[in-house]
């Protein structure tokens, strides 16, 4: 039925953005670039372009969210789009609508755009083969599938401090099986010429045959973070601790949390990323998150950049 | 009404017949093959030159829905598409709502199937009550109201003791088990086989383990018991290979494929196409081709449809919300001839896993075309390319992962007792 990337018209022209998993690296660094053209925008005093007026973009939040709404929520509003932001969590759904009546009832209120997270992996896919083929969808989490604004971000935030893609070393650690964000990083960055991408995780929290996504699988820390110029920390949901996944968040810090102890055994210059929201104490020790290590306060920063650059092309207007 | 089947190529793997030869009907029953008895008249001449004439098929799984599910479908549009299918017998699983756990639901649902007149229809009787898997049913007073085997719907294995009980009790009476192999606990809200596809996609696992711990249980049970067991929809290489084991050590214990396993893969998901949400679930290719090549060998005994008519909202909805389920009596034929040629098999051994074998598995007396047996026929154009789609099928699902592909095969007339009750 959905057999060619959805994400792509016939010319190779990004439609919408569902997963950075199948982009070539021309479009990711298009992004990219965008991106770098939009920091500026985001500095100065009065923060605004027209570069979407008159467009309306829904935020369709059918799982609670804050950091990535509110960003979403910033990025059209500096490109002067008019954004309604729906909580479909406590709303539609809950009186028993399906997802693509939403859908096509927001459709029917003309919107150009629609930035979803939901708690199903494909729920993004399923509503860009329903709607109008003007109408743009970006993926703002779904299930463990995939985050691509997400990885972008984190992307631009390498690129920012290290350059270069094709001379790095990074290490992804926690919990991949959950993760959304993890997926999207690791297709981002083996797309964009990242010679060694380390996942670390005990093996309750790997899901299977992951080193076919081109990752090296590490169980062991000190082995894992070794020549390492990048760790991208993940969180670690505290439902995980029921599943049957881990034993404690005690044990699990003692073993994959990163602390400076740990973070010593990377190069000397490795920076640390997380997507937040960090649970310091679990995968992450204060001291590292707020250390001069960490560009965890930058990747917020430049998360309203890569969204506002998503948005522009998806929308056909090039910055 | 009399019949003469004219110079149809007759094709009985129980009998071991492939030749060119006519068939000539009376009462319901096969009368003659080859010449015409004295004074037979023909009311009716059908023309089978370059057409295929076989035993009615026989499909071990096809879901009517009904008492319950109206909304998805009815026992008359299944039956129609049953027909249509060229399928004459069918077994259909106990999971209705209410499930057939009483004799007077199954009288109910043989009693309305025969006044539609069209294929024979088993039931598949609850193995117990409710099919919670705590307490037992009648199953000897089911039997009498017509349930043949027993069963228990997808994954809802009864806990240990209850299952050793139940099949203790079934095969006092000589009833045999039909069971699939799931266990519930290592699968809990799994839609996707455990491999890459699923680790891209970030979608929730049915490992392999679930199939072969399942299996493991069931077969040292059915030792223990004695009890004849049908294991139904193996989908692994490995829980193949449990079976090949069994089978070897002489239990009795049969077991069937679906057309979707024997095609598809987890690959076929593509980008979450609900449509290939089935259970269990695809699996790997090398288990695909595991499944494809074990035929020859005689280790799978039967190919079924699964026939699931899901309705089209709860297939629109994200991979793991949607039902699963595919709709397929109309693709049993299709699918097997295809799979037949891509494997260069005789279709005399073909036709055997649709016809011959599932009736005995059934225990029921069908798919041969023995003189003076009922006349359940299929005739069909086995060179005639069709293409899938809404409006080609009858069934009310029109779920399937092959909508849009041609396929071989089209059924020209379907016989039961002796009435065309189909035909092209």
């Amino acid at each position: 039925m959905i057999n060619r990337n959805p994400q792509l018209d016939e010319n190779g022209i990004l439609q919408h953005l569902l997963t950075t998993e199948g982009l070539p690296a021309s479009i990711l660094l298009h992004i990219l670039d965008t991106a770098e053209s939009f920091v500026g925008v985001t500095e100065r005093d009065v923060k605004k372009i027209p570069l979407l007026r008159g467009k309306s973009i829904f935020n369709l939040f059918f799982e609670p969210s804050t950091r990535t709404r509110t960003t979403f929520e910033i990025a059209a509003k500096r490109l002067s789009a008019d954004v309604i932001n729906l909580n479909i969590a406590v709303s539609a759904q809950s009186k028993g609508e399906t997802l693509l009546d939403t859908v096509d009832n927001l459709s029917a209120m003309n919107a150009d755009m629609f930035v979803v997270r939901h708690s199903q992996s494909g729920a993004a896919h399923l509503i860009a083969n329903h709607v109008r083929s003007d109408v743009h969808v970006i993926n703002a989490g779904d299930g463990s599938h995939a985050h691509p604004t997400q990885a972008l971000l984190d992307m631009f935030t390498i690129r920012h401090y290290k350059k270069d893609f094709r001379n790095l070393s990074v290490a992804i650690i926690g919990d991949i099986l959950h993760s959304r964000v993890a997926r999207s990083q690791i297709h981002a960055l083996t797309t964009l010429g990242v010679p060694e991408v380390r996942v670390i995780a005990p093996k309750t929290l790997l899901p299977k045959m992951v080193e076919r996504l081109g990752v090296h699988v590490y169980h062991d820390m000190s082995k894992g973070l070794k020549n390492i110029d990048v760790l991208m920390m993940l969180r670690l949901q505290n439902e995980r601790m029921q599943g049957a996944n881990l034993p404690s968040a005690e044990e699990y810090f003692k073993y994959y949390g990163l602390t400076s102890e740990k973070l010593s055994l990377a190069r000397r210059n490795a920076i640390v990323m997380h997507p937040g929201p960090m649970n310091r104490g679990v995968e992450i020790d204060s001291a590292v998150a707020d250390g001069k290590q960490s560009v965890i306060l930058p990747q917020v920063t430049f998360g309203i950049a890569v969204r506002m650059a998503v948005m522009s092309i998806l929308a056909g207007n090039q910055a | 009404m009399k019949i003469h089947i004219r110079n149809g190529r007759i094709i009985d793997a129980k009998q071991g017949i492939d030749a060119i030869q006519d068939i000539f009907i009376a009462k319901g029953k096969i009368v003659a093959i080859g010449r015409a008895p004295d004074d037979f008249q023909a009311s009716r001449v059908i023309d089978a030159d370059s057409l295929i004439v076989c035993p009615g098929l026989v499909d071990l799984s096809v879901r009517l829905r009904e008492p319950g599910f109206e909304y998805k479908a009815t026992l008359e549009s299944e039956m129609n598409a049953v027909v249509a299918g060229g399928v004459t017998s069918i077994a259909c699983p106990p999971d209705t709502d209410p499930p057939l756990d009483e004799p007077g639901l199954v009288e109910m649902l043989k009693h309305r199937a025969k006044n539609l007149n069209l294929a024979h229809v088993y039931p598949i009787g609850a193995l117990t009550q409710g099919l919670k898997g705590e307490r037992l049913t009648e199953m000897a007073e089911l039997n009498d109201a017509g349930c043949v085997v027993f069963g228990q719907p997808d994954g809802l294995l009864p806990n240990l003791r209850v299952l050793i009980q139940a099949m203790r009790y079934a095969s006092t009476f000589d009833f045999s088990v039909w069971l699939r192999p799931q266990e519930i606990s290592l699968t809990s809200d799994g839609v996707a086989h455990d491999g890459e596809v699923a680790t891209r996609l970030g979608l929730p696992v049915v490992p392999v383990c679930a199939e072969t711990v399942a299996l493991s249980s069931i077969i040292l049970l059915a030792k223990e018991t004695g009890v004849k067991v049908h294991i139904c929809r193996i989908s692994s290489a490995e829980g193949l290979a449990m079976i090949r084991a069994a089978k070897q050590q002489g239990l009795a214990i049969t077991c069937d494929v679906t057309i979707n396993h024997l095609h598809l893969s987890d690959m076929d998901i593509g980008f979450f196409d609900s449509n290939c949400h089935l259970m269990p679930p695809l699996r790997s290719s090398s288990d695909r081709n595991a499944l494809r090549k074990s035929f020859a060998d005689g280790i799978i005994d039967a190919i079924c449809s699964d026939h699931t008519p899901v309705d089209e909202d709860a297939k629109l909805l994200p991979f793991g919300q949607s039902e699963a389920g595919a709709t397929g009596v109309e693709l049993l034929l299709p699918l097997t001839l295809k799979w037949g040629m891509e494997m260069q098999l005789p279709l005399l051994k073909v036709l055997a896993k649709i016809t011959s074998s599932p009736a005995e598995i059934l225990g029921i007396d069908a798919g041969h075309l023995s003189i003076g047996s009922a006349a359940d026929m299929c005739i069909f154009d086995p060179d005639y390319y069709w293409k899938v789609t809404s409006s080609s099928i009858l069934s009310q699902g029109k779920n399937t992962p092959f909508l849009g592909m041609e396929l071989p095969g089209k059924v020209k007339y379907t016989l039961v007792n002796g009435h065309v009750v189909y035909e092209h």
